[in-house]
């Protein structure tokens, strides 16, 4: 399958509701869900966030440009969004800063749904952070960015696959040519109001041993807070010894 | 929920971690690894020419070279400062003319007109107006030149390129590779250049990286050396060269700012701050061609513009402030010429004048407007004839009545070389001092970072004097 990006959106979707969509710049108050935008560095977190809310947030080409946590929002059909613009991040196994921001308000800031950039380009390397995300959130849209770069270097992604694979919506973007974005945005919504439903990809090549102690550990986990989504990465967090994480399931935090 | 429960879920993972051993995150990583490579192999396809990539480690090899490297990057911010210094020039004429030949006169003859009080009238209209459309027209068309070229090489994916070229340098000195990013933030905004220091995890890195910010000469302060070199530098110099004179010394003052950051982070780390230095990860981006219209767009909008209104914020109080020292009398004379005149003997030891150090202290909230006050002080104490009275500031339409002004102020090329020289070596503005206490929340460092360069400044300025003055 070829990829699609679609150019001027309204004219071509037949779901977009463009007359539903005010985009708020930083007015965020009495919003009805938090939407998370998290990815790599420089993979245009910064311009996809612009581009939802109207704001401009500064962007520019290198990493680690976005150092605080930006807010904006949109309201779409009725309903208000508040968004935020993590750091990027490569990981978040480490214990970094910016690391922990990102990290912190997945877990913490429990947003209704996660917009993952990814580069098109790198989807390789940036689904390592896209993998450990989908241990710790089951509500996540991959916005594969880049896309007018990925076609200039004649990559083709299968989204259908992709999506299928990871167990979440897969929109593809132009965040600088504002190509995409409506999809996004109605992508957004639909997994934000349950018509959507990710059954996120969980990572599977761990040895025998590992997955045997990680399950054991996730259900004592989940018999203690029952319908805990990320027992599995709690788990991890344990296994690894993390103190941070300790603490927060002793204060009761994480759920 | 019950604590006994959460306690033994610790206690059972401990004993878990004991059973499967130390290399669970190598093994938990490869996991993720080995599942990407999975996703990507049944959904992406590469076809064979990858030329973008190429061309992309082409001009890697190039500007990142140990040959090159370093000479493009001067040659860049060299023909950057140049358009600055060249295209600044008509338009500033031009709005002077307009603010201050036009609309100043104007202004004063409808005071006149509907009897304001003569206080009433000066300090508003010679004070605050004249500060404010002095800042304008001084400030306005260097920056919106300087900030959309500045915007264009970062969207291009240049600055992480200085950041690879720079990183020998910064762990030659004990501090974070990042930094150099850090310092290029500071070229714009020294408080955003402090902000930015938020990508060095390492505090100890960070605070280094915090305290030396200080060095990259903010937009508030290059259209003062752009100034000042071309009156003065470019004056020694037959006039074919005068603006590449000026252009040299410029770059020249901006390379010693960044000698005293990699001296003074040295330093840094030998001392006080001791420690390893850490190792990172600097993704070079691919190059991106800027959309050029829009990068113009949002530069002059967001960038520019905001820094103007935070000048003109600045300059309308200290405007009054300046009226107001220069028409309330001591004794025989005013404020002004009081403090002036007390500041004097300190001022010659360091080859400056009561004037700029007076001008210094009033400019603390913003470095934009230390040539504006300047200049007026200067007027008031020379006595130089065409102004329009006692704190008024001076109607300016060309660079020369603005170094005939100074030199009847007693400037000479000394006083020129080391006004830049203080301009580079003295305290943050009063924004990025307060930002050093909110991102370090520590008095001591905040002290450090805010005394540390104006004692560099004094030492070096009088240093300067003294071997100046001894040929």
């Amino acid at each position: 399958m070829k990829t699609k990006v679609v150019k001027s959106a309204c004219d071509t979707c037949a779901h977009f509701n463009a007359e539903g969509l005010k985009k708020l710049g930083i007015n965020t108050d009495n919003f009805d869900f938090v939407v998370a935008l998290a990815g790599n560095p420089n993979t245009g977190k910064s311009t996809v966030f612009n581009a939802l809310t109207g704001l401009r947030q500064h962007t520019g080409n290198w990493p680690g440009k976005t150092v605080t946590r930006a807010e904006g929002g949109f309201e779409y059909n009725e309903q208000k969004y508040k968004l935020v613009d993590l750091p990027g991040t490569y990981s978040l196994l480490s214990t970094s800063t910016d690391e922990e921001v990102a990290r912190d308000f997945l877990l913490f800031g429990k947003p209704e749904v996660t917009v993952i950039v990814a580069d098109a380009n790198r989807l390789e390397r940036n689904l390592n952070l896209v993998l450990q995300i989908l241990e710790i959130t089951d509500k996540a849209v991959l916005c594969l960015n880049l896309m007018d770069e990925a076609k200039r270097n004649n990559i083709t992604i299968d989204q259908r696959t992709l999506a299928k694979d990871l167990g979440i919506p897969v929109v593809a973007t132009s965040a600088r040519y504002k190509e995409g974005i409506p999809e996004l945005i109605q992508t957004i919504t639909e997994v934000a109001n349950g018509s959507i439903v990710c059954k996120p990809h969980r990572i599977k090549n761990v040895p025998p041993n590992i997955e045997k102690a990680v399950k054991t550990l996730s259900a004592e986990i989940e018999k203690e807070f029952p319908g805990i989504s990320n027992s599995r990465w709690i788990a991890f967090r344990l296994l690894e010894g993390d103190t941070q994480i300790i603490e927060a399931l002793k204060s009761g935090e994480l759920v | 929920m019950d604590k006994k429960n959460i306690d033994t879920i610790i206690e059972l993972s401990n004993e878990l971690r004991w059973q499967i051993g130390d290399d669970f995150h190598d093994n938990l990583t490869e996991g993720i690894y080995a599942d990407a490579a999975n996703i990507v192999k049944d959904s992406v396809q590469t076809e064979k020419g990858k030329k973008r990539f190429r061309l992309d480690s082409k001009i890697d090899k190039i500007v990142t070279s140990k040959t090159f490297g370093f000479p493009i990057m001067f040659l860049i911010l060299g023909i950057v400062l140049w358009l600055t210094i060249i295209g600044a020039n008509y338009p500033s004429s031009m709005l002077a003319n307009l603010f201050l030949d036009t609309i100043h006169p104007a202004l004063k003859s409808f005071a006149t007109s509907v009897d304001m009080p003569w206080w009433l009238d000066g300090f508003l209209i010679d004070g605050v107006y004249l500060a404010v459309a002095w800042v304008i027209a001084v400030m306005l068309p260097p920056m919106a030149i300087f900030f959309p070229m500045f915007t264009l090489l970062e969207d291009f994916g240049y600055l992480p390129r200085v950041a690879f070229n720079l990183d020998n340098l910064f762990k030659k000195s004990g501090a974070h590779g990042k930094q150099a990013l850090t310092m290029s933030m500071g070229f714009g905004c020294n408080a955003a250049g402090v902000v930015a220091t938020r990508i060095i995890d390492s505090p100890r890195e960070r605070l280094i990286a915090i305290i030396t910010n200080n060095f990259s000469l903010c937009n508030g302060r290059w259209p003062t050396q752009i100034l000042i070199a071309t009156i003065f530098i470019g004056a020694v110099v037959p006039s074919s060269f005068s603006s590449i004179a000026a252009l040299v010394s410029v770059i020249g003052i901006a390379v010693l700012g960044m000698g005293f950051m990699f001296l003074t982070s040295w330093a840094l780390s030998k001392t006080v701050l001791k420690g390893e230095v850490s190792t990172f990860n600097l993704e070079l981006p691919p190059y991106r061609p800027p959309r050029f219209w829009k990068t113009l767009y949002t530069s002059l909008i967001d960038r520019t513009l905001i820094v103007l209104w935070r000048a003109i914020v600045f300059a309308a109080p200290a405007g009054a402030v300046i009226w107001l020292i220069s028409n309330i009398h001591i004794g025989d004379v005013s404020v002004a010429v009081w403090l002036i005149d007390s500041f004097d003997g300190f001022g010659f030891l360091l080859g400056l004048n009561g004037v700029i150090l007076l001008a210094y202290i009033v400019a603390i909230p913003a470095n934009e407007i230390v040539i504006p006050t300047i200049l007026m002080l200067t007027v008031l104490v020379a006595g130089v004839s065409g102004g329009e009275g006692a704190g008024v500031m001076f109607e300016l339409d060309s660079m020369d009545a603005t170094g005939d002004i100074l030199r009847a102020g007693g400037w000479t090329l000394l006083t020129a070389i080391n006004l830049m020289l203080f301009s580079l070596l003295h305290n943050p503005c009063s924004t990025t001092i307060y930002t050093i206490y909110k991102e370090t929340k520590s008095a001591k460092w905040t002290a450090v970072a805010s005394i540390m360069p104006v004692i560099l400044g004094f030492i070096v300025t009088f240093l300067v004097a003294q071997v100046w003055r001894i040929f």
